[in-house]
């Protein structure tokens, strides 16, 4: 495509005399593009590498993995299905908690603090984003632990006839309190894309909303809501895709189990793909990595959708915007 | 969309007084200490959540009995939009108190300097001297893929990319930032398995797992720099009969380094800390590796994981670990935003 294009470049680049520039041009805008193509083809690689040594896993019956001392004796569908569970189950429930938060994050920096001010808290929330995963593990060992321990006690035996809530046993390894890391790992994510559209809200819609009388409240939800829906949508997507994917986080806090269950208080009951890949893969043998990578597989195809129909809808958005 | 009537102009509206709402505010928090100490123990969380439970219906009753409705609404919204930011800020402030305090303990010259050889056991001594070597092999070798891998393809997006081509790696760009760590590792151990065989260990395979997670974050990063240049610039550049490859180089760069630079290290500071990838391409040693391309490699946090699984006095060894992988990534990051306050052209906007 580099001939075809060529002929709009060069009236603007070309200089007016000689051909000097010409190579220079050419060299340069091939590295470009090249650099361009090789994402896509790292991207595509990603797909075939993965594809590649997972074939066996995903074509073989139960009996090739009889081995697999992690897999006890399972098909891989039958042992992977806990696995996919436990993962869409610590994200739902992180983005459950995460996204009436960032909302409320975003509505806070966006329309509520003071300009200044509210430069220095987007800052303190992105500070959040650059913490590492394996601190957020210990964090969630440490501190969020012990402190939710009262609150899931008191929720299994006054609420423990919803089946959600009951058997909790102490210490709080399970999956809610993972799901809850995980939502604070997400919070940065969602919240920077919220902020960005409410920001975007046409300042005229704001106006003639508090012109015609309304209060603050009234007036975002008339206006701001309305403008940024499916920017909440999309940004809510982005943090599921990283929830699914998170790895270290749910791997320290949650004691692992197969379990096919909703006891979201009770330890030893259910565990992510992510975690599992990285808690066996060091000591598995050759049937139990083709069988592991083929669950990688299966999470990148799955992150890989989520976070292709997040980025559609805001690029379909940014076509319609007000505000430019 | 039906929008509320509008208000009677005739009236004023009586307002809440502008001290009412501190007030309130601290009369909620004493009410708040008060149950609980009646109840046994005042912790700062429960003091946290009962006190904003209090004020959110105090300060709501109390504007419905003197503002009417609507305002009563409003007030419930901004309390309750303050609490939630006030919510996510507590975990930031918590986990920073929890690693400065329980690193400080361990942490030292001496541990920044010494190895795993020869602990064993209840040994309090050691460092992590070669987890951050290996630390810097690693995230070297991602920068060294990633940055100029990068920076092009931001070139190409900017300046010269149309039509499908350029929508497509945009999109499959900002898709990849999404892409879980742990399949990066993955990526990063299939390939070298398949080309290099199972008994190949090295830097370099965690070096290429990270370059996966590098890349898209520096495009977009550095995209969005790149755009910040504005186009009378270029124009000025070709009128002077300037090619445009040289035009990208002198004055987009140039315009931008600052930004670039800022994109870069903040970029550095994101994959520095990624855990799972490392965990299953690289692994862990006891002892300084200097070779990049042959042998397992430690890094800093993998060896915080490893010795905090450990227990005992290893998870004093964690801590520590975790604290100077705090102070690398806020270094970092400090670092990016100096650049970008000195260094970057002021642009109205």
């Amino acid at each position: 495509m580099t001939q075809s294009s060529d002929a709009e470049v060069r009236p603007a680049a070309a200089p007016v005399r000689g051909n000097g520039g010409r190579l220079g041009n050419r060299i340069f805008r091939g590295i470009s593009t090249s650099s361009g193509v090789l994402i896509l083809v790292i991207l595509a690689a990603v797909a075939a590498f993965l594809l590649y040594r997972a074939w066996p896993a995903l074509t073989a019956d139960t009996s090739a993995f009889a081995e697999v001392d992690f897999m006890m004796d399972r098909s891989l569908w039958a042992w992977v299905l806990p696995l996919i569970l436990g993962t869409i189950l610590s994200s739902v429930i992180a983005l459950i908690v995460a996204v009436p938060l960032s909302l409320g994050i975003g509505l806070f920096i966006s329309h509520y603090a003071p300009r200044r001010l509210a430069q220095f808290l987007g800052y303190m929330i992105d500070l959040l984003a650059a913490i590492p995963s394996v601190i957020f593990g210990l964090w969630g060992i440490q501190w969020l632990q012990p402190l939710v321990h009262p609150l899931f006690a008191w929720l299994s035996t006054h609420l423990g006839f919803i089946p959600i809530f009951s058997d909790y046993q102490a210490p709080a390894r399970n999956i809610m309190t993972a799901g809850l890391v995980l939502a604070v790992m997400i919070v940065p994510i969602i919240t920077a894309t919220i902020r960005e559209v409410f920001l975007q809200t046409p300042r005229l819609h704001e106006e003639a909303s508090l012109a015609l009388g309304a209060t603050r409240w009234e007036m975002i939800q008339q206006a701001v809501l309305p403008f940024g829906r499916s920017g909440i949508i999309s940004a809510s997507m982005l943090g599921l895709g990283r929830a699914l994917g998170e790895t270290m986080a749910v791997l320290m806090v949650l004691s692992p189990g197969y379990a096919v269950n909703f006891l979201l208080l009770q330890p030893g009951q259910h565990q992510s793909i992510a975690a599992n890949i990285a808690s066996h893969l060091p000591e598995a043998g050759a049937d139990g990595v083709d069988a592991l990578i083929a669950s990688g597989l299966i999470l990148f195809a799955f992150t890989f959708a989520v976070n292709l129909v997040a980025r559609w809808i805001i690029n379909r958005r940014a076509e319609f915007s007000g505000a430019n | 969309m039906a929008v509320a009537a509008p208000p009677l102009p005739v009236r004023r509206h009586r307002r809440l007084p502008r001290w009412a709402p501190p007030v309130t505010l601290l009369a909620s928090l004493a009410l708040a200490a008060g149950i609980l100490a009646l109840f046994g123990q005042v912790t700062l969380g429960g003091l946290f959540a009962l006190g904003a439970l209090c004020y959110a219906v105090a300060i709501t009753v109390l504007s419905r009995v003197v503002e009417g409705p609507r305002w009563a609404k409003d007030r419930l919204a901004t309390a309750l939009v303050t609490v939630a930011f006030l919510l996510a800020v507590i975990p930031l402030i918590t986990l920073l108190g929890i690693v400065v305090g329980d690193g400080i303990q361990q942490f030292s010259w001496e541990f920044l300097t010494t190895d795993m050889v020869g602990v064993f056991g209840s040994m309090a001594s050691g460092g992590a001297f070669h987890a951050i070597i290996g630390t810097l092999y690693v995230t070297g070798i991602a920068a060294v893929i990633a940055i100029p891998l990068g920076i092009f393809t931001a070139i190409y997006l900017v300046e010269y990319g149309q039509g499908r081509l350029k929508r497509g790696i945009t999109l499959l760009v900002d898709v990849m930032t999404g892409i879980p760590s742990i399949v990066a590792g993955l990526f990063a151990y299939t390939m070298f398995l398949v080309v290099a065989g199972p008994d190949y260990k090295a830097a370099l395979i965690g070096g290429v797992a990270l370059t996966v997670l590098m890349t898209p974050l520096v495009v977009r990063n550095v995209e969005e720099m790149l755009r910040l240049v504005p186009n009378e610039l270029r124009e000025a550049s070709y009128a002077l009969g300037v090619p445009k490859w040289l035009t990208i180089v002198k004055v987009v760069l140039r315009t931008s380094i600052g930004g670039i630079t800022m994109s870069v290290i903040i970029a550095l500071a994101r994959i520095i800390g990624e855990t799972a990838p490392l965990l299953i391409t690289v692994g862990i040693v006891q002892s300084v590796n200097w070779n990049a391309f042959d042998g397992r490699i430690a890094t800093l946090p993998v060896y915080v994981y490893r010795q905090y699984a450990q227990g005992g006095p290893s998870a004093d060894r964690a801590w520590a670990g975790a604290l100077t992988l705090i102070i690398i990534v806020m270094l970092l990051n400090l670092i990016a935003r100096l650049i970008s306050r000195y260094f970057t052209p002021k642009v109205s906007r």
